[in-house]
């Protein structure tokens, strides 16, 4: 199950800057709480999330243990041209989420 | 003399119960004593971590379930449509049971019933998924819970909850809600306890939540034994509650800290 939430502008004008965000389901257990009765509950986070515009990769993050449930990440980019921004999510236990959002730029 | 007193103490007794819950005028959602930066969260759909529930909760209504093989779509269709004001409305009176439930309990008994599915377990993300969904579809409209004669009981004791001292503290939900709301319970302003949002994502949480979860919380701070989910006791409560909130705007799903 991997839910995810994302806003592109469906259009822009070339050249123009234009932010993008993106909101994605995931527990981001840490690996440090334990649970009532001592034992330590395993890590499960997103390591890495990617944003590629028409193949070329846009933007990068790393993700660590500190970031909360449910990563909402925000960032601008230039428009240069219609085409595909590919979202995608990889962590542990192999989560992997991909999305997708058309943008058309005059 | 004697029933003159009687009524005199009566009036007395009726404006002292009455006197100290919030005038109409003066009350506000848990959303006006939020940081900008949360209330931002809440308006936002794609920062709203809640809409992740929303987003599941409307794949889950399409899915056919249960010895019926039927999903919710099956019978109510577009949920934007048919369960408009549903959650605003809510907890109702239901005839089979002879007392009023709440939205989950609502959801649970229609999968029983009606799909041949297992109910949901309390918290479980299937069913706060649902919730969600529906409550998302009441975003905007004033809360309005049905007081007949059917529910005033139901009612009335809800309202003896929110009065009652209990726990290791003593301390009745009115004390800090009805009479020192806006004041500071150590580094937090104590809101009126209004359930305009729920469920709701709570950042302690980190997570979603429904009303009951949070009342727990509330009876565990003042050391008291919390109602199991489900209990009449707490379904009167969250009556009682969406009683005293009525007329607000219900903001599902909320953000909160």
């Amino acid at each position: 199950m991997a839910n995810a939430l994302i806003s592109v502008p469906a259009r822009a004008r070339r050249g123009e800057i234009i932010e993008i965000k993106t909101l994605v389901s995931h527990p981001m257990e840490t690996g440090y709480r334990r649970t009532q009765l001592g034992a330590r509950i395993p890590r499960d986070i997103i390591r890495l999330f990617v944003c590629t515009y028409n193949g070329t990769e846009i933007f990068r993050a790393e993700l660590h243990p500190a970031i909360a449930a449910n990563p909402f990440i925000v960032f601008p980019t230039v428009a240069t041209e219609s085409g595909t921004l590919t979202f995608q999510w990889t962590g542990d236990n192999g989560f992997s989420a991909t999305e997708s959002a058309a943008i058309t730029v005059e | 003399m004697r029933p003159v007193a009687a009524a005199v103490w009566a009036i007395v007794v009726a404006a002292s119960v009455f006197a100290d819950e919030i005038p109409p005028a003066e009350r506000r959602s848990g959303y006006d004593f939020m940081s900008r930066e949360t209330r931002a969260m809440q308006d936002d759909e794609i920062a709203n971590p809640g809409m992740l529930w929303v987003l599941e909760g409307a794949s889950l209504w399409q899915r056919k379930i249960g010895t019926a093989a039927r999903a919710c779509a099956d019978c109510h269709g577009d949920a934007r449509a048919s369960m408009a004001a549903v959650a605003a409305r809510y907890p109702a009176f239901d005839a089979e049971r002879g007392r009023p439930i709440n939205l989950e309990q609502r959801i649970n008994a229609c999968r029983v019933a009606r799909q041949g599915a297992p109910a949901l377990s309390w918290e479980s993300r299937e069913l706060l998924a649902l919730t969600a969904h529906v409550a998302r579809q009441s975003r905007g409209l004033p809360i309005g819970v049905t007081v007949d004669a059917r529910t005033q009981p139901f009612l009335d004791a809800g309202r003896a909850t929110f009065r009652r001292r209990q726990g290791q503290l003593n301390l009745a939900c009115s004390q800090c809600h009805d009479d020192h709301w806006g004041r500071q319970l150590a580094g937090n302003v104590i809101p009126q306890a209004h359930p305009t949002g729920y469920p709701i994502y709570r950042l302690e949480w980190q997570s979603l939540g429904s009303l009951q979860r949070r009342l727990r919380g509330c009876l565990v701070g003042i050391r008291a034994e919390p109602y199991d989910y489900g209990a009449p006791e707490l379904v009167d409560l969250e009556l009682y509650l969406m009683w005293r909130a009525r007329g607000m705007t219900f903001e599902a799903p909320a953000v909160r800290p």
